[in-house]
């Protein structure tokens, strides 16, 4: 004795955002139940489990044949087959085409023309993400990515709605530029960083160094960095070479932290050490090798030492406000403008990166 | 040559991949009217090809304009083989030949295929041009107007209601021909869509035909249903109300003058079914009493005006044990059904002479359709008056005389008109007509409501009749006048319990009342209403031909009986006294019956209330069984009390009791009271009173006595915010919101081979629709407050072990601080510019919105947050885009937004959503649907014509395709998708009075093989939301309070 069949049609499609939720992180019909049980629906509403589990069933199957929708989802605004309201077709779309931090992470600068099931399982095993998530996340990648690719002409008419929206969800954007550069982001020393903080680094490099980043005019505007602005950089060397230059650097901004951190010891002690490290990654980005170190060359040569001498985050902004603007005393120094546009963007990724 | 049809083929778009190679499609398109085609030039190479055709041009008789469908073919070209079907469009063009409805057809239809279903969609145009034709033997009725809404229009004014009208025709079912070995499933699916189309436009041609005759221009009230016979053949035939309606000046209120003029010239030949009258056997005498009729398929006349008998045991054996069998009569011979056929024999022709010759009488068939009436149409109503007969089937020899079937609803015609005429009533309303099929039996059911009309109406616009009578003249207040009995008090029908009415104090009235149709709007109500179901299984044997159906007529009557039992204690069980819409479908199986009987209970103020339900042992003396009944007992009482305050039924109280009643004997009524048409003498030898006056006694003396107790307090409440319900609306609310979201659910339970007995299955099935119910309480919860309203079942079994519950219903959102009273007036100040909005935006949709509104639930306000900010940063985006219109170069993106979006979540944004609009209007029309004549909210501005749909779907993928619920659950979606596209073409924007008339799923999981046929209909309109129109007395309390549904939305 058992129901055979069981469909419930509505003509405004039903669709319960929590069912939505558990079905696009994976779960089987019959965890997704668990769930939703656990999750105090039931006593709510007076329900049984059955009822529960013909609910899940009924909506399991509804984004099983919507699914197909959601791949192209112009598709989704005008076909006739669901009658969706306007605003839950972009919670769907949003939702279909969302990320979880912990599986972008792990996909951030990898080529993404692999995609094994392997490669999934392995991020899989380690995120926590399921599989069924992992892959779903995976395909929306290589479906955006080949859209955009493939966009000819001017942009506003041909980019899909669900594009726009997406790049400029603040993730498909970082993900780019990361593909772009191909920045290495998979080191052990850098797995304590979160999308979010990649995400955040990307946006500092992308309004500061790139080319439309200074002239809003230009035409053709891209991810790539500034050229011009790199070969600069090499100027900053001098902060390093020059002894002088260094000397007074450092006395410079001793003074100014005298007194105001319980960690002046060791910054003293450290200056030339991290101030070199920071003016080297500046010399070498005109290397595309170290463009994509840009990151392990933070942590190593600014992040670290100052962990292990257990600053503050307080104190790193400390240190690197005034490492930034004693600069501009120097009278020597001449490269102000390159200096500032190079520290900004270090400043601030620093300061996200630094971890208490 | 009266008429020219033209047809532009504009363009698809996304259609399926046809060509592997390329993963493109090369489509052209047939456009194929009676047996003229065109085709369309190739567009090659495309998913969206742009034909944009020529006008294709048919010449064609307006005979064929009603009969054919317009089919659109979408094929692949293949150069060297033949070319693929991609799929087709049917157009149905019936809509463009009345000039008061669309005048052209134009949209996006989905390209349907029965293997694959929808497969992209058509951009069609079509118009008609129709040459004024004076030849007056023509056979086409072009321009009758056809409403499946089973009352008056909303923007119309009835002038006259003719009456009944009926046509059926017959044919072969391509699925049973020859030819059928040797073709695709394919092939023969679409053979079978376009006969059936083909004759569903026959049909109404037909009965468009009949009312031109009559005089009428329309057809309220359209009921078309098909009979699939099997090898025998194919059916469709449908019923309907002739009416001449005139369409209202926008602003002037509807339904407040309808008149009604008998038009009895032409009415008596409304029916070309020949009359057999005195020709056949007549069987009254032994119709009358609850012993079974001496033939085998014999009618099995039910009229439950009266309440059922409440012992059981007593009747049932006296019935079963004096149904003898006589196999001697076929259908075949056309004898075949004991149909109570003496009309105007019987003591109750006193009665009937008082009431000279009212037209209606005059009339081969009183009967109407309708089920809500203007006010002051209806004067008393009697009860229900229904009428099953078991027929054996056999093969139409000669479709073009489908005599054999008008005889047999002949039967049934006359068998309900003289039931109605025992209730001394001259007219049944409500009427409606069924079948069940189960290989070659079938049960022919018919059931209405019998009722007075008000004379007033008759003796207009025919002077020649209905003065004389005046007995039913008096005036009655109409909130309880339709309550009073219509038959004599000394000389009833059946021994009925008569009190004065509880409202007026001036006539009689029942103490419990029957009925089909929907509550009265003018109606006084104590309280809310709720669904009420009596549920049954009887299992038979397995059997062939006359043997299965006599076994078939022989249970009929127990199941009936039991019903009534069911429904009457759980009516007490609710403290009601009245019950309305009911429904009783008896569905036939090979190893058993189902009975499903449903129905909408109230109380109405102007009877009395009823009595509580005594438990009475029949051993007394056993202790341990004597406190079994004591705590059944406290149970029912506490149901009862619980039920009083969940319906908020609280009659004021009446301090004297009745005294002076003229009644004789005021004793309880407690016998099944199958066919009363002449045997008013015969009725007190089977009363069965307890002689007690107002206990309602259930009596335990065995297990199945246990059994139904448990069953009748084993119905779960309703969840608190739900209100249920199977009539248009909920008595007791009056104040709906916007919100309305329309659903079918389908399910089919497996029996397990074990030996069932009949308890077991009753429970089995009880549970099923149970269950059923609180599914949509769950799935509906967003909605709350909120009520199901015209909660259709229709049960089925389709195979051996199988139960198939099929449920169409609407659940409407209503304002819980108003739900208590009428609201007198209701400012309405929205804006006209609104109105246009509200076209635009889906209105469907305002499901969340509107609940959103009344009780601010966290998530449902926060999806709205969401597409906000989503639309926002889309503007955003776009905003950026215009100023700039830059290009985008492989690999890489604007860099100009990134300054504002490169964290990941841009929040807090407060931007102007003005430019949002463009992002918002959906470029699909929202298209609502309703099993409701009315759209809450919304005014009717124009009927669009009848939308009528059949389709089959097929697979040989099931499990591919998700299992027989992933395959129907598609085909379901499909059809409200095709149903939403044919209305949007015809410039619609909603489904009113729509109702799947057919749903008949057919499964092969061994072979991974699955069929399925549906049949949807409606009537297609164009609704506003209701502005400054005057609150009109009829919509007064269905409308008007809904303005701000939306606003949540927008």
């Amino acid at each position: 004795m058992a129901v055979e069949l069981d469909v419930f049609v509505g003509n405004t499609t039903i669709m319960d955002e929590e069912v939505y939720q558990l079905w696009l992180d994976g779960y089987t019909v019959n965890d997704a139940v668990k769930v939703r049980m656990e999750g105090g629906v039931m006593e709510e509403c007076e329900a049984s489990a059955d009822v529960l589990l013909s609910d899940t069933m009924d909506q399991y199957r509804t984004f099983q044949m919507c699914e197909r929708l959601l791949h192209s989802p112009s598709k989704l605004a005008n076909q006739l087959l669901f009658q969706i309201p306007p605003n839950r077709q972009a919670m769907l779309i949003e939702r279909y085409y969302a990320f979880d931090d912990a599986f972008v992470r792990e996909v951030l600068g990898k080529k993404l023309s692999k995609g094994t099931k392997k490669d999934l399982d392995d991020i899989g095993a380690k995120t926590g993400v399921t599989l069924k998530s992992c892959r779903r996340q995976f395909d929306n990648f290589k479906r955006v990515f080949k859209v955009v690719e493939e966009l000819k002409g001017p942009l506003v008419e041909n980019i899909p709605p669900i594009m726009r929206l997406l790049l400029i969800s603040g993730i498909m954007l970082p993900l780019f530029f990361f593909a772009n550069h191909r920045f290495e982001t998979g080191k052990r020393k850098l797995q304590y960083l979160t999308f979010q903080d990649f995400a955040f680094c990307a946006g500092q490099l992308i309004s500061n160094w790139t080319v439309g980043a200074v002239d809003n005019m230009v035409e053709d505007m891209d991810v790539d960095l500034d050229k011009e602005f790199l070969q600069e950089l090499k100027e900053l060397k001098v902060l390093i070479t020059d002894k002088d230059l260094l000397d007074q650097h450092k006395s410079l901004v001793c003074t100014a932290l005298r007194g105001k951190t319980k960690a002046f010891n060791e910054m003293e002690a450290n200056f030339k050490n991290l101030s070199r490290g920071l003016v080297n990654i500046a010399a070498k980005l005109t290397n595309t090798k170290d463009v994509r170190d840009f990151f392990i060359d933070l942590v190593e040569k600014f992040i670290e030492p100052c962990r292990s001498d257990r600053w503050t985050a307080a104190d790193m902004r400390l240190y690197l406000t005034h490492y930034n603007n004693s600069a501009h005393i120097l009278d020597t120094f001449k490269h102000q403008a390159v200096w500032d546009r190079y520290m900004v963007v270090i400043k601030s990724c620093i300061f996200k990166m630094y971890h208490d | 040559m009266p008429g020219k049809l033209k047809v532009k083929i504009v363009a698809g778009r996304h259609l399926p991949v046809m060509d592997r190679a390329s993963d493109l499609t090369d489509a052209f398109v047939e456009v194929k009217f009676g047996n003229t085609t065109f085709k369309t030039d190739v567009f090659p190479k495309s998913l969206n090809p742009q034909w944009n055709s020529e006008w294709f041009k048919f010449e064609v008789d307006d005979e064929d304009l009603q009969d054919e469908p317009l089919q659109v073919t979408v094929l692949d070209h293949d150069t060297y083989s033949a070319n693929d079907a991609i799929g087709k469009v049917y157009i149905d063009i019936d809509p463009l030949l009345c000039s008061e409805a669309a005048s052209v057809i134009s949209g996006w239809f989905p390209i349907y295929d029965t293997i694959h279903g929808i497969r992209g969609e058509i951009n069609v145009l079509v118009k008609v041009e129709l040459f004024n034709d004076l030849n007056r033997f023509r056979q086409s009725s072009c321009g009758v107007k056809f409403f499946c809404t089973t009352s008056i229009p909303r923007c119309y004014r009835a002038a006259m209601v003719h009456g009944f009208v009926e046509e059926l025709v017959v044919n072969e079912d391509p699925e049973y021909q020859w030819i059928d070995r040797i073709r695709s499933p394919r092939a023969s699916n679409e053979a079978r869509q376009r006969l059936i189309s083909l004759m569903s436009g026959e049909l109404q041609r037909k009965i468009g035909l009949k009312v031109l005759e009559m005089g009428g221009n329309a057809v309220v009230g359209y009921l078309q249903c098909f009979d699939l016979e099997g090898e025998s053949g194919l059916v469709v035939r449908a019923i309907g109300t002739a009416c001449t309606l005139d369409k209202l000046s926008s602003g002037s209120a509807p339904n407040t003058n309808t008149h009604m003029h008998p038009n009895t010239a032409p009415a008596s030949n409304a029916c070309n079914s020949p009359s057999k009258d005195g020709k056949e056997p007549v069987f009254g005498e032994d119709l009358t009493s609850s012993s079974g009729p001496p033939t085998p398929f014999r009618a099995l006349p039910t009229t439950s005006s009266s309440p059922p008998p409440f012992s059981p045991s007593k009747p049932c054996s006296r019935q079963s044990s004096s149904s003898d069998t006589d196999l001697s009569l076929t259908p075949k011979t056309g004898m075949g059904s004991g149909g109570s056929v003496g009309k105007e024999a019987g003591p109750l022709k006193t009665l009937l002479r008082q009431q000279t010759q009212t037209a209606l009488e005059q009339r081969e068939f009183p009967f109407f359709t309708l089920t809500s009436f203007p006010p002051g149409f209806l004067l008393h109503v009697g009860g229900v008056v229904s009428a099953r007969s078991v027929k054996l089937l056999d093969r139409i020899h000669n479709p073009d005389e489908p005599e054999t079937r008008d005889a047999w609803w002949e039967e049934i015609r006359q068998e309900i008109k003289s039931h109605a005429k025992a209730l001394g009533c001259h007219g049944v309303v409500g009427y409606s007509e069924s079948t069940s099929i189960c290989e070659e039996v079938c049960i022919l059911s018919a059931s209405g409501t019998a009722a007075i009309l008000n004379p007033r109406y008759m003796r207009e616009g025919c002077l020649d009749i209905g003065i004389t009578d005046h007995r039913f003249e008096e005036p009655s207040p109409p909130s309880c006048g339709f309550c009073h009995i219509p038959y004599d008090e000394l000389n009833m029908p059946f021994p009925a319990q008569l009190t004065y009415c509880y409202h007026c104090r001036r006539q009689k009235v029942p103490d419990v009342l029957f009925t089909t149709i929907n509550l009265p709007q003018e109606a006084a109500v104590t309280g809310k209403g709720c669904l009420i179901q009596a549920r049954l299984c009887r299992l038979k044997k397995k059997a062939q031909g006359e043997v299965n159906a006599t076994a078939i007529s022989n249970l009929l009557p127990f199941m009936e009986y039991e019903l009534h039992t069911q429904l009457m204690n759980k009516l007490k069980l609710r403290s009601m006294n009245a019950l309305f819409g009911l429904h009783i479908q008896i569905s036939v199986g090979e190893n058993m019956l189902l009975g499903l009987a449903s129905a909408t209970g109230v109380y109405l103020t102007a009877l009395p209330a009823p009595g509580g339900i005594q438990i009475a042992g029949k051993t007394p003396g056993d202790l341990s069984n004597e406190h079994h009944i004591l705590t059944i007992q406290k149970r029912i009482n506490d149901t009862i009390a619980k039920n009083k305050e969940l319906y908020q039924i609280n009659p004021p109280e009446l301090t004297e009791e009745v005294v002076g009643s003229p009644i004789p004997e005021p004793r309880q009524r407690s016998r099944l009271f199958r066919s009363h048409s002449e045997s008013s003498d015969e009725l007190s030898e089977l009363d069965l009173s307890h002689g007690k006056k107002d206990a309602f006694v259930l009596e335990i003396d065995d297990t199945d006595a246990v059994e139904d107790i448990h069953s009748l307090l084993t119905d779960a409440p309703t969840p608190t915010g739900f209100y249920s319900c199977n009539t248009e609306i909920m008595p007791g609310i009056y104040s709906w919101t916007s919100g309305v979201q329309m659903f079918t659910s389908v399910r089919v339970f497996r029996l397990s081979n074990a030996n069932l007995t009949n308890q077991g299955l009753n429970k089995i099935f009880t549970d099923l629709c149970e269950n059923l119910l609180k599914s949509f309480y769950f799935k509906l919860r967003s909605m709350i407050p909120c009520c199901l309203c015209q909660l259709n079942f229709a049960v089925a079994v389709p195979e051996e072990e199988l139960i198939q519950v099929a449920v169409t219903a609407v659940a409407m959102t209503f304002d819980k601080d108003q739900a208590q009273e009428k609201p007198a007036d209701k400012s309405t100040t929205k804006g006209g510019s609104e109105t246009e909005e509200q076209l635009q935006f889906p209105m469907e949709l305002c499901a969340d919105a509107s609940s959103a509104n009344t009780q601010p639930s966290s998530k449902i306000s926060a999806a709205s947050v969401d597409y906000g900010s989503f639309a926002d940063r889309c503007s955003t985006w776009l905003e950026l885009l215009r100023l700039k219109a830059h290009t985008i170069r492989r690999g890489s993106v604007k860099t100009i937004s990134s300054l504002e979006h490169c964290s990941p979540l841009p929040e807090g944004r407060s931007r102007s959503l003005r430019s949002n609009r463009s992002f918002r209007g959906s470029p699909v029309t929202v298209v609502k649907m309703t099993p409701l004549s009315f759209l809450p909210g919304t005014r009717i501005i124009k009927y669009l014509g009848i939308i009528n749909m059949f389709f089959i779907r097929e697979t040989t993928s099931l499990r591919e395709e998700g299992g027989v619920s992933g395959f129907l659950h598609t085909f379901i979606a499909e059809v409200f998708a095709m149903v939403r596209a044919h209305v949007a073409a015809l410039g619609g924007n909603a489904v009113v009075s729509y109702s799947m008339k057919e749903c008949m799923l057919m499964e092969n999981p061994n072979k991974n093989q699955a069929q399925c046929l549906i049949n949807v209909s409606g009537d297609a309109v164009i609704c506003v939301r209701e502005t400054d129109q005057e609150p009109n007395p009829s919509m007064a309390n269905i409308g008007q309070t809904c303005a701000s549904g939306t606003d949540g939305a927008t």
